[in-house]
């Protein structure tokens, strides 16, 4: 397929995947609010921190708050990863492949846009966030029931699913991140008490992975959070489940049989999942939790250079 | 909502013979219409408007500060067409076509036209679409003019008049498709009135053609090309590629190696046979046209003229439907084929003669005058709508470049009911483009794109200048009864 057509078919997905986490992500938190006073919930920092825009962040305001960091996640134009620009963008790809693309991934991809661009959507955030990021969870799921069911496993659904992929990858160790500077131990054997747990709890709500956890784990522990969201096989918001699918989806569009590698991305993207396959919890927070999301979102990005490099430069 | 309080207000209607008197073939629409539910037809109608938004059937404005996406305003009150009145129209666009095609051809072969002082030379030479530099070049299979769209208009007596031919890659043709399509979801109940010859052919017709023109290769590689997403046209660029499933390209995903044209895939290099291109001659090749062009792909002309790939429309077709050549097309159809012309043009003044140039100033307020090189409604004065000022303004740019101008004066053009608002039904004035094909025969699309200008008592249908359109139905034949009145 054209170079050109294959790099906006993965960005389609990357946007439309950043949108949904980071709905996600502020949905949770709105949420945890009646459970928390104002000090616990400067836990709003992280989810810029977490972002890696910090910087940007306080070019337009002066300071955190609950007003703001909605602001700035969902509706600020000038911020290129808010939902809006997501939105816009997502659409502005799917718009120059809508011949490539079904009219099913079209008209989802331009409802989300309608919806978020709504002249009163803003203010339905602020009324009803449960019923705004509700919208948006559901055409999140839309997007994905519309890929499955409407497009040919061709190439081009393989270069959307790595897109998909990759960003969700990046956005499950950046949920994790969020709390990693709160909630670890501060302390070598500090008890890990009940409230912690709620916390984690919501953390796993973040990812929408709560009742899958539950029906592997019966205790809500760091140890095992982290096991979940990393190291899981069988969970689709895994970090290793969605590196096992990007890379599956790689080895698709070259044709080359697993366990081999024809090009850079499989080369780096097989590294990196055969080592977390032989990775445990303990390994990572032996580590500190925080040190190895670091170095994997780095790793990350460079497979997400090798696909450029390879494909579409 | 009933067609009870329509009226024709003494002009040529396409539903109603007078007042109160539907044509033959409309009375069932109009029937069931005036059976329906009041406020039913306007629910339908705001349906309508609904679905091609969320569709995203859009086209983009550029006159604003952010440009900006809108629908282009689709009436659901279908324009219908009998049979009889279509076949005569059909053999009137075949016989046009191929004669144009053989001005092309013979303008930039032998010019024996010009020989003959059929067309004047001069005319032919200065025309801005005129590419001296294709002399001598034969396209495959000897086609120029490949898509056509000719626009026709109806004068006070209903007879189908030329109004303008398009050669350049016209568009329109993907609401004709759409307007069908979603008037099939939207209003199904009209369509067990009547017998309608289908549209959806279309797509597999383009793609048929654009492989006919590489005949030593069985399964050629064909693409359209666009200049990008945003293009006003955009959405219907990406509408025939999705349609023909082919790719649709830029200008920086093809490349020209040793006369071959290829594009750049996730698995290298592909080459490309067949290009429908949406892009016009003067940004296709920087090497042979504007230099400055970003939007096209160096060498591709090269390549056409060694004959290594075919461009759709070929280059230069624009010399055949400039306004000026357009009051020669009778005498060119005779020229070539021997015949009469079947459909008649508007008269017309060419205001490069000094005597008709004089008639042209001295009645503006009663013609049409025209650029002779613009499309899309641009540049135009309506004598009789414009004001005195506008009118002293326009003599000016007239006298001082007569050679850019034609003049006709002004067609009626017939009317057609549409939905206004929830009260009724009003006439608006409408054109009909359709669009023909020309491959191994040529293949004339049932219909055409109906245009309507919407705005009360405005004769420009442009979509740019707020005109809608509306589905076009040919009935088929031996399926309605009675007589047209």
């Amino acid at each position: 397929m054209l170079s050109r057509v294959a790099e906006s078919v993965y960005w389609l997905g990357r946007y439309m995947e950043r949108a949904d986490n980071t709905g996600r992500l502020l949905d949770v938190h709105l949420m945890q609010m009646p459970e928390f006073t104002q000090e616990e919930l400067e836990l709003w920092g992280p989810l810029i921190s977490v972002t890696g825009d910090e910087a940007v962040f306080k070019l337009h305001y002066d300071q955190i708050n609950l007003d703001n960091v909605l602001d700035f996640l969902t509706f600020n134009r000038d911020y290129s990863n808010s939902i809006i620009n997501c939105s816009i963008r997502a659409r502005e790809n799917a718009r120059s492949i809508r011949e490539t693309i079904s009219k099913e991934i079209w008209e989802t991809v331009n409802h989300f846009y309608h919806q978020i661009t709504h002249p009163k959507a803003a203010a339905l955030m602020r009324r009803e966030p449960d019923e705004f990021f509700g919208e948006i969870r559901k055409t999140a799921h839309l997007f994905s029931g519309v890929i499955e069911g409407t497009q040919s496993r061709s190439q081009s659904w393989h270069f959307l699913n790595l897109g998909r992929m990759l960003e969700r990858a990046d956005k499950t160790s950046r949920i994790l991140d969020v709390k990693s500077f709160a909630l670890m131990p501060k302390t070598k054997g500090q008890k890990f008490s009940p409230y912690d747990g709620l916390i984690w709890g919501a953390l796993l709500n973040s990812a929408s992975a709560l009742e899958m956890y539950k029906k592997r784990f019966r205790q809500v522990t760091p140890e095992q959070v982290v096991d979940f969201l990393v190291l899981d096989g069988h969970f689709p918001r895994s970090i290793l489940f969605c590196l096992s699918h990007a890379e599956n989806s790689l080895h698709q569009i070259s044709g080359t049989p697993h366990g081999n590698f024809s090009n850079q991305p499989e080369k780096q993207i097989g590294l990196l999942r055969s080592e977390i396959d032989f990775t445990e919890a303990s390994d990572i927070l032996e580590l500190s939790l925080h040190k190895y999301l670091d170095q994997f979102q780095l790793r990350l990005n460079k497979v997400g250079n090798a696909v450029y490099e390879s494909f579409f430069a | 909502m009933t067609f009870d309080q329509y009226k024709t207000d003494g002009f040529f209607d396409e539903y109603f013979v007078e007042d109160g008197k539907p044509r033959s073939y409309v009375r069932k629409i109009v029937k069931t219409i005036n059976e329906m539910d009041p406020g039913e037809l306007y629910n339908r109608q705001k349906a309508a408007e609904a679905l091609m938004f969320e569709t995203g059937i859009t086209f983009t404005l550029y006159n604003t500060d952010e440009t900006k996406e809108d629908i282009i305003p689709f009436d659901i009150l279908p324009r219908i067409i009998p049979h009889r009145e279509w076949e005569y129209i059909e053999l009137g666009l075949k016989q046009r076509v191929e004669a144009l095609n053989r001005f092309v051809a013979d303008v930039y072969g032998d010019q024996k036209i010009l020989k003959d002082k059929v067309v004047p030379k001069d005319l032919v030479l200065s025309s801005k679409a005129y590419r001296k530099q294709l002399l001598g070049i034969k396209p495959p299979r000897g086609i120029w003019t490949h898509i056509s769209g000719i626009d026709l208009v109806r004068d006070d007596q209903g007879e189908f008049l030329v109004l303008e031919d398009n050669m350049r890659c016209p568009s329109g043709v993907s609401y004709v498709l759409e307007n069908r399509a979603i008037l099939k979801r939207i209003f199904p109940i009209v369509f067990q009135a009547s017998h309608i010859s289908p549209v959806e052919e279309y797509p597999s017709k383009l793609r048929e053609m654009l492989e006919y023109l590489v005949p030593d290769k069985d399964n050629p590689t064909v693409a359209v090309l666009t200049p990008g997403m945003y293009n006003s046209a955009f959405f219907e660029h990406a509408f025939l590629a999705r349609e023909m499933s082919v790719d649709l390209v830029q200008g920086s995903d093809l490349i020209v190696e040793d006369d071959f044209v290829y594009m750049r895939t996730t698995r290298g290099l592909q080459k490309v046979d067949s290009i429908y291109r949406r892009l016009d001659d003067d940004f296709l090749d920087p090497k042979m046209f504007r230099p400055d062009s970003l939007l096209g792909v160096p060498g591709i002309m090269k390549a056409w003229a060694k004959g290594n790939v075919a461009l759709v429309n070929a280059p230069g077709t624009g010399v055949s439907d400039d306004k000026a050549i357009y009051s020669f097309v009778p005498q060119i159809i005779k020229y070539y084929l021997g015949e009469d012309p079947i459909l008649s043009n508007v008269q017309t003044h060419l205001c490069r003669n000094k005597a008709e140039l004089d008639f042209v100033v001295k009645n503006l307020e009663h013609l049409v005058v025209k650029p002779v090189a613009e499309s899309g409604g641009y540049g135009i004065l309506i004598g009789p709508k414009a004001s005195k000022k506008e009118r002293e303004a326009f003599k000016e740019k007239l006298l001082a470049n007569p050679d850019n101008y034609i003049a006709q004066p002004v067609v009626s053009l017939s009317r057609a009911p549409v939905v206004v608002q929830e009260s009724g039904m009003e006439g608006r004035h409408v054109d009909l483009r359709p669009f023909i094909l020309y491959g191994k025969e040529i293949f004339v699309l049932n219909g055409g794109l109906t245009r309507v200008a919407l705005k009360k008592g405005s004769l420009v249908v442009n979509s740019s200048q707020g005109g809608g359109s509306k589905d076009t139905w040919v009935i088929e034949p031996g399926k309605t009864k009675g007589t047209d009145a």
